[in-house]
């Protein structure tokens, strides 16, 4: 489990998150929704531990990262798999170099298992035997689903993901929240958090939900808490207009 | 009024004394980072095979054209004035010389930084706004590790390995120019350039350019590694670093050849 208690962080004046308390439980897919500046990418890279908070602790099964050193935080991130909005495959290497690159940086196993693995999490991410192929021969679904096989590769506990449908259109958004449940259910206790605006995907994918307004949880739970949920603040998100009480900046 | 009129130019100053001073503080921590990972595992042997194919072999052409050239127009230069005194014997060595201790590693630094710096900066800041350095980071690898250390200790090796060749060709140069233009006796030439060009003419030129070498890689790989704000972000990060790695080569070159001289 993933918990933050009472974190707060600010950029100059601006302060994105307000004594945040959030649990995100282990072994599910979690959706951290929000608008724009509300502080999903913080919070996502207070998880990974890219940012520290000015106060409060953040807490990943029991142990407090909050205050760990460079080498301790480097070894504590191999527990993560991450999916980049644009995929943030490297262009100069190949599908199959791209997807190997975390074994062959933390893992020592025997070439030949690292290219069964390739292939596997390749075949999981639905794009069996392109390992040759270079990121800018992939279509954008393409890229994303090569990203997701590089997340996987080295078997994360935590996966990731950052608006991975955000400018995708509906059919390769849908093919994408297909593989993020497929990927959970397929993999043994994968907590996958995924940060994204597309409130019909929250819905239909997410087992918990995290909706975060003024650097704070306005509301947490199964997506049947959200549907019935009565809170002006999140009615007005939920049907996605801009008149209501919500402030926009 | 008058406090006002002062106040505004000695603020400004103020200002980018602060900032230069914080500039040059962050530089040396990135530095020291660089150096941590020089000397700590893992060492990327095969990444700094290819980078050194591609700092010096892909730049070998442009540093053999432009040794002989140099070569050839300082020696002309030079020999025309010393026509003037019957002393064209001496252009050979005089162009050695100046080539071994100034011309071979400021030329060849701002042919590496032009050639290769300013491609370290654009693959690298690219890199940065397409979020591949924070990819690489969430993958625990450090950046500094992977990106840059290949590329400075590629740099240190070749730079003066090109600085080399580069003081041979435009040898050759002179020699071509003094020989063919200014009648040089073909003996008379080379013996001039062995008793007036010693080892440590040599030696500090290496010297320079091991230096020069090290802070393009560092420099260059530092303002890929800031880059912001998609293609624009590049443009800038990559015309930034060619121009500041130039001026600190200069500076740099005006302090080393002081301590050189005086000591």
């Amino acid at each position: 489990m993933i918990e933050f208690k009472d974190v707060t962080k600010s950029f100059g004046q601006h302060k994105v998150l307000d004594r945040l308390n959030l649990q995100i439980p282990a072994g599910q897919i979690t959706f951290v929704i929000g608008k724009s500046g509300e502080g999903k990418s913080v919070t996502i890279k207070h998880i990974m531990g890219l940012l520290k908070p000015d106060f409060g602790r953040v807490v990943v099964d029991g142990e407090d990262i909050t205050d760990l050193g460079i080498d301790e935080i480097r070894q504590y991130r191999r527990r993560f798999g991450m999916l980049f909005q644009h995929a943030a495959l490297f262009d100069s290497m190949t599908v199959g170099e791209n997807v190997i690159f975390p074994l062959k940086e933390h893992v020592k196993m025997p070439e030949h298992e690292m290219l069964k693995r390739v292939e596997e999490v390749l075949t999981q991410a639905g794009l069996p035997g392109i390992q040759h192929k270079f990121p800018t021969e992939l279509s954008t679904g393409e890229k994303k689903r090569v990203g997701l096989a590089r997340a996987l590769v080295s078997r994360p506990q935590f996966i990731l993901y950052d608006e991975p449908t955000t400018g995708m259109d509906p059919l390769v958004s849908e093919m994408i929240d297909e593989l993020i449940v497929k990927t959970s259910q397929e993999e043994k206790n994968l907590t996958s958090i995924v940060i994204s605006h597309d409130l019909k995907a929250a819905l239909a994918t997410a087992e918990n939900i995290v909706f975060l307004y003024k650097g704070q949880v306005a509301l947490a739970g199964p997506p049947e808490a959200f549907r019935s949920s009565k809170d002006p603040v999140v009615r007005q998100f939920f049907a996605g207009k801009v008149a209501g009480p919500m402030e926009f900046l | 009024m008058g406090a006002k009129t002062w106040a505004t130019p000695v603020a400004w100053l103020g200002r980018r004394v602060i900032r230069a001073t914080s500039e040059l503080a962050e530089f040396l921590r990135f530095l020291k980072e660089v150096f941590h990972w020089t000397f700590h595992r893992p060492f990327r042997v095969q990444l700094i095979f290819s980078q050194m194919e591609f700092i010096g072999n892909q730049s070998l052409n442009i540093v053999l054209v432009s040794g002989l050239a140099v070569g050839a127009v300082f020696g002309l230069q030079i020999g025309a004035v010393f026509q003037v005194f019957s002393a064209e014997n001496l252009m050979g060595a005089a162009t050695g010389r100046a080539l071994c201790q100034e011309l071979a590693p400021l030329v060849t630094a701002i042919l590496l930084t032009w050639r290769a710096g300013s491609s370290m900066t654009a693959e690298i800041a690219t890199m940065k706004v397409n979020e591949q350095v924070d990819a690489m980071e969430a993958m625990a690898v450090d950046p500094v590790s992977y990106l840059v250390v290949p590329r400075f200790l590629a740099s240190l090796t070749i730079v003066p390995l090109l600085c080399a060749v580069f003081i041979f060709i435009g040898v050759l140069g002179a020699f071509i120019a003094g020989v063919f233009l200014f009648n040089v006796d073909q003996g008379q030439f080379v013996e001039k350039i062995t008793n007036v060009v010693a080892p440590r003419d040599i030696w500090r030129g290496l010297v320079k350019s091991f230096v020069f070498s090290g802070l393009m890689a560092a420099i260059c790989c530092r303002y890929g590694l800031r880059a912001s704000g998609g293609a624009k972000g590049v443009g800038k990060a990559t015309t930034n670093s060619v121009v500041v790695t130039l001026l600190a080569i200069l500076a740099v070159d005006v302090v080393i050849t002081y301590f050189q001289i005086v000591w």
